[in-house]
């Protein structure tokens, strides 16, 4: 009787992979589509726009005019006054005690809601995306909603997360081995070709594992050899997103398990850069290696995340200065992820990269748009700071993401006192400028 | 009817065991007469700015604001948050000493006229800003006090002869009964034409 049932399984067992094999990861190794994915997105888009219908017709009183992007104006109002007009005076004295209420509304403003640490946690969307994770007012609206919803669950986590799991699996283990056989091979043109070939098809592989639905545009200005591409960062899965479209090399630090298994086995076959732990905290020997890679020009063009850290895809925040003192000619990619569909966001405090994995694996899908920039070079005498600034505005720009100058290591990281101690030099120009402080000394009072 | 099922299932961290969820709620909201929806955002900043998750915030947690963090008078705000002595505030302690900064306008609207005087009245903003000032509670900013305030905001970019003449002169020009310290009925008298409303006030969106 378990016999059968056994068989029975192994059948079943077989026919699912034949499936997924030939619905799915062939047509992607060659680059063609069946059009698959595109009726689910169909389908998808058709279901979220009826249940937002549906949660606005069910919500009890009226709902106020929401500001179309409630994260960028916040939940307070915020009176953008400077220093100077806040503390304007009343009479010629030097100092006032009601002084202190500038530094005080500002700093319970930043204790309701501040710029920088809400870049650090998932956006909130608009309307509810049918994901039980993103539910945030909680409501019972209808008994349609709640099937749909279920249905929503049983389709993710029994259909779809197995389907992205074989998927996973069959790009990863076809990555570490092509790249595997193909690093046997002397260095050659043929060797290049093929290992490009071997990244893309895997890529493409595991793209459709993310259900990922990727829009590039203007694929003209795409990076070219012995370039270094910078992208703002968002999860560890900007990497495939991009590798999708175009051969790179990677550049990062040596990791142990899986990863390390696979940083081994394609650097065999592609020039990748890897760092040991110890290697990353020498600033020079890093830009040194770079300097290297940048300067042979028939290699790969260097892919780097300038911000250090995953920000949330609302904004970009700091570019590190480190990468745009290589030299070289830097393109500039925009990413930005839609977030009704899935969150690709990784808030690494909370999750582990296991469970981030899977939370991506039980969403809807992963739509994005990638926007390749026009190169940009620094100027004459142009430093590696403003430099870097440039090009993060012309990617925020694109991207429809707000700037903001913090920096992202701001996530783990004390802020610096030089901060703090720039309001305090503002302040007491002030209170000098006012007060007039050399009539003290002469013993006259202004009234 | 509304089902509030998420926030007020993590509230109970923070509860003291005798209270009932309602009565909790209930509570806050008489505090400061706000929205559900304002509610619900409060305690999931709350929450996202407690990183121990254990339903109360400690000084590290509100350091980690850099908006707050660059403030000089940072230390003092954050201070002001924790009763004397203890090192924790939970979502009630937090929302408390939030209601100071609640606009005056919002009283007309609640419903309770005959209660006692809400935090956020005038004066009771003007006593908000005077214990910011008075670290030893005696009711009186002495010189010492409002020079540790004034060092606090410039930091060491004027000299202490020059801080320490201009902290005379404030005291003098305020000081009314010669006693060299300001009381808290000289501080209101000091700031009779100041607008406290409009500056010691946040105003929500929605």
């Amino acid at each position: 009787m378990e016999d059968v049932w056994v068989s029975v399984a192994a059948r079943v067992g077989a026919v699912w992979l034949a499936l997924v094999l030939g619905l799915i990861v062939l047509p992607s190794a060659l680059g063609v589509s069946l059009g698959i994915s595109e009726a689910y997105m169909w389908v998808l888009v058709k279901t979220l726009e009826w249940a937002t219908i549906r949660i606005e017709k069910g919500a009890k009183k009226p709902q106020p005019q929401m500001p179309k992007t409630p994260s960028a104006n916040g939940i307070i109002e915020r009176i953008e006054t400077s220093m100077e007009e806040e503390i304007a005076r009343l009479n010629e004295v030097n100092y006032e005690f009601s002084d202190i209420f500038y530094f005080c509304r500002k700093g319970f403003e930043a204790i309701v809601d501040d710029a920088v640490t809400q870049r650090f946690s998932s956006e909130e969307l608009l309307s509810w995306n049918l994901l039980t994770r993103t539910n945030v007012n909680f409501r019972y609206i209808s008994l349609r909603l709640t099937i749909v919803w279920v249905i929503g669950v049983v389709v993710r986590y029994c259909f779809l997360l197995p389907l992205r799991i074989t998927l996973a699996a069959i790009g990863i283990s076809s990555m570490i081995v092509g790249t595997t056989l193909v690093g046997q091979l002397p260095n050659s043109s043929v060797k290049n070709y093929l290992s490009e070939l071997v990244h893309l098809t895997c890529s493409r592989i595991l793209v459709r594992a993310l259900s990922g639905t990727i829009h590039y545009h203007n694929k003209e200005n795409r990076p070219k050899k012995g370039g270094i591409c910078v992208a703002n960062h968002t999860s560890p899965i900007d990497a495939i997103i991009l590798t999708n479209d175009g051969c790179y090399a990677m550049v990062g630090q040596v990791h142990g398990g899986l990863m390390g298994v696979i940083q081994r086995a394609t650097v065999k076959a592609c020039p990748h850069v890897w760092f040991e732990r110890s290697e990353i905290k020498d600033r020079h020997l890093v830009t040194k290696r770079l300097r290297e890679h940048v300067a042979d020009k028939s290699k790969l063009p260097i892919l780097i995340f300038p911000e250090g850290t995953c920000i949330n895809n609302t904004s970009v925040m700091m570019f590190k200065k480190g990468s745009f003192e290589i030299g070289g000619t830097i393109y500039p990619v925009a990413i930005k992820y839609d977030p009704q569909f899935g969150d690709a966001f990784w808030n690494s405090s909370k999750y582990n990269i296991v469970s981030y994995l899977l939370r991506i694996m039980t969403s809807w899908a992963i739509v994005c748009n990638v926007w390749y920039l026009p190169p940009m070079v620094r100027e004459e005498d142009e430093d590696a700071v403003h430099f870097a600034n440039r090009v993060r505005s012309a990617i925020a720009r694109q991207g429809g993401l707000t700037e903001l100058p913090w920096d992202g290591g701001l996530k783990r990281a004390k802020v610096k006192d030089t901060f703090r101690e720039e309001q305090q030099k503002n302040y007491s120009r002030m209170l000098v400028r006012n007060g007039s402080i050399g009539s003290l000394s002469a013993g006259t009072e202004s009234d | 009817m509304l089902l509030v099922v998420y926030p007020l299932r993590s509230l109970r961290k923070g509860l003291c065991r005798r209270e009932t969820i309602w009565q909790y709620y209930i509570s806050i909201l008489n505090w400061w007469s706000v929205s559900h929806s304002q509610i619900t955002r409060l305690y999931s900043r709350f929450t996202s700015l407690d990183k121990g998750e254990n339903g109360t915030l400690s000084r590290e947690d509100f350091q980690r604001i850099p908006e707050l963090a660059i403030n000089p008078l940072g230390d003092r705000i954050i201070n002001a948050f924790f009763p004397e002595g203890e090192d924790q505030v939970n979502f009630r302690g937090f929302m408390r000493t939030l209601a100071h900064f609640r606009p005056i306008e919002d009283n007309e609207k609640s419903k309770d006229q005959n209660g006692p005087e809400p935090l956020n009245s005038r004066s009771n903003k003007l006593h908000f800003a005077f214990r910011l000032y008075d670290l030893d509670k005696d009711d009186k900013i002495s010189r010492d006090e409002l020079l540790q305030v004034l060092r606090m905001m410039v930091g060491v970019n004027i000299s202490d002869e020059q801080l320490g003449s201009i902290a005379d002169r404030t005291i003098q020009e305020a000081d009314q009964d010669g006693d060299s310290a300001i009381s808290f009925a000289e501080f209101v008298k000091v700031l009779e034409k100041v607008d406290v409303e409009q500056k010691m006030s946040i105003r929500f969106l929605h």
